[in-house]
């Protein structure tokens, strides 16, 4: 009945000392480390709140609609400055998508040996580089020969701030794709540039467009590099090839001034930004769930 | 206690076999001439001279690891992708060395098409990935890509099953449908040989029973070649069966005297099955 070992059954044993010890340090570590997430995700949503609280305050319809007027002077607002931020981003995802999405192809499917080491190395280099290095970069190569700053500029740093991220997102994205589907279009004739571009990269379409929606929400929220690239503008601006108005660069501008009426109107510009940032990362998600659905 | 187990492609004697041994061999579709294959140091395949019969079904067998699928990866040079493969001797298409100066390899896998071990659909709808070969080498009127659709999933057995959602995913397939379309896929291009790696291994026996009937069916308009580690799908399926170990074809012949007479001792012990 009974074995050599204990001479009680199997879960009435009482614990050593060294199986207390254990059980323990494990409490301590799941408290600890639930206390920890549990303090980051709350100083997350005291940012988001305390933004909202002094954002909603200071929305009003003029604020989406109207250019910014002079201090004390009612109905100002930050059209321009939304506009601007669709014109700067939009020009650098025009620039950065297919560079990176065909550096992504390039390093998924074909880059071997020492080449595409080297490009991998120098994307994750580039990822960690400061926005405000960047900045200054289009500045000398399109504000000085130009004498003049430019949305344009601004896009050309958004566009190499934003090239990483889409290199590596389109790059493992494509990697995933399984090697039988490849192998399957050449089994039937098809060459590599028609599975390629026919096959492969529609397969890996939702990674992606992820990719690129998080690129997006991250250089919409950047400031610094607009600081000498887009300069910013006090009225309506379409021309790229002029100083614009750009939300971050408002906020950043109204926060520093000494106006109680421009702090209003910076937190309700940080609000817009992390609404618009929020709205990306949450479609980022929602396409990725949606995947390999033909 | 259970029963001995019974080998069934020995049970009923030649008769259950695909074709009797005393047909007169077909002429040959592909050849390979003192084939070698290798990967970095490893020499997985030895010198092998086999001939492939047009409008046969020829089955290779042989325990895991033996090269088979290496040297069915071989006759269309799907090697090409691995860059550590190296392929030597001459494989030839109706006396054409596919190996040759001057052939693209693209052509060559266009008319020496593959179904794989585990189906590997596009990730597309059920017709886009039947037509998706022949949009790609150039018919562009829809009502002839319909009839292609149609034609090819009739052959393949799959149209009755398919036919009233063409336009949904061929994700949502079962496993032995998907097979079948990549079989329809592969009809769809209009290849002379098709190439088949072990396409039943990962089919429950109904789906596989399927895919065999289809694979008898082929041999009509096809070379078929088909690797396999059951010995029961061979004898069921094939008109040739050559038998590989360790990166050698040990023997080749019609599958009813390789089954029933095998000639070499190590062909034998592998058929009843003393290893493997």
């Amino acid at each position: 009945m009974t074995t050599t070992r204990s001479q009680l059954p199997f879960g009435r044993r009482p614990l050593t000392a060294h199986m207390r010890w254990r059980y323990g340090w494990s409490a301590v570590g799941v408290i600890g480390s639930g206390f920890c997430a549990g303090l980051a995700a709350s100083l997350l949503l005291l940012i988001l709140g305390y933004v909202a609280i002094q954002g909603v305050a200071a929305l009003n319809p003029a604020f989406l609609t109207h250019v910014p007027r002079p201090v004390g002077v009612p109905g100002a607002g930050v059209a321009n400055g939304i506009v601007g931020t669709f014109i700067v981003v939009g020009i650098a995802v025009a620039l950065a998508t297919p560079v990176g999405v065909f550096t992504g192809i390039y390093l998924a499917l074909f880059g071997r040996g020492r080449f595409a080491e080297t490009v991998r190395f120098l994307a994750d280099v580039l990822s960690g580089i400061p926005s405000i290095a960047i900045g200054l970069f289009a500045y000398t190569l399109f504000v000085q020969p130009f004498r003049h700053f430019s949305a344009l500029s601004a896009s050309l740093a958004f566009a190499i701030l934003m090239l990483p991220l889409i290199i590596r997102t389109a790059e493992e994205s494509i990697a995933r794709v399984p090697t039988r589907v490849r192998e399957g279009a050449l089994a039937l004739g098809i060459s590599t540039y028609s599975s390629t571009i026919h096959i492969i990269v529609p397969a890996a379409r939702a990674g992606i467009i992820t990719g690129l929606l998080l690129a997006i929400a991250r250089v919409t929220g950047e400031t610094a590099p607009l600081l000498f690239t887009a300069f910013g503008s006090q009225f309506w601006e379409l021309n790229p090839t002029n100083p614009m108005a750009v939300l971050a660069l408002q906020v950043f501008t109204y926060a520093i001034s000494p106006y109680e009426d421009w702090h209003r109107q910076a937190w309700a510009g940080a609000f817009l930004l992390i609404v618009a940032v929020l709205i990306l990362n949450v479609s980022a998600r929602l396409v990725l769930r949606n995947r390999f659905e033909a | 206690m259970p029963a001995p187990y019974q080998f069934p492609y020995l049970v009923g004697g030649a008769e259950t076999l695909a074709r009797p041994a005393s047909e007169p061999r077909p002429p040959s579709k592909m050849a390979t001439d003192g084939l070698n294959v290798f990967y970095g140091q490893f020499h997985a395949i030895k010198h092998v001279t086999l001939s492939l019969p047009d409008r046969r079904v020829s089955a290779l067998i042989g325990p895991s690891g033996c090269g088979k699928s290496t040297f069915l990866r071989a006759l269309n040079r799907m090697h090409d992708l691995t860059p550590e493969a190296r392929v030597e001797g001459s494989v030839t298409l109706d006396g054409t060395d596919i190996y040759g100066p001057g052939i693209d390899p693209v052509e060559v896998r266009h008319r020496i098409g593959m179904v794989f071990q585990r189906a590997n659909p596009f990730p597309k709808s059920i017709f886009e990935n039947v037509v998706f070969g022949p949009k790609v080498h150039g018919e562009r009127r829809h009502r002839e890509l319909i009839e292609i659709c149609e034609r090819s999933l009739v052959k393949a057995a799959l149209w009755d099953e398919v036919k009233d959602r063409l336009n949904s995913s061929a994700l949502g397939l079962s496993g032995g449908q998907q097979q079948r379309l990549c079989i329809a896929r592969q009809l769809a291009v209009e290849p002379e040989v098709i190439l088949m790696d072990e396409p039943a291994s990962a089919l429950d026996p109904l789906a596989t029973a399927k895919i065999e009937d289809l694979i008898f069916a082929l041999r009509r308009d096809y070379a078929v070649v088909i690797v396999t580690h059951s010995m029961q799908q061979a004898a069921r399926v094939s008109d040739l069966t050559s038998f590989f170990l360790l990166g050698e074809m040990i023997e080749t012949g019609p599958t009813a005297e390789v089954f029933t007479h095998p000639t070499d001792r190590r062909t034998e012990d592998y058929i009843t099955g003393r290893f493997g």
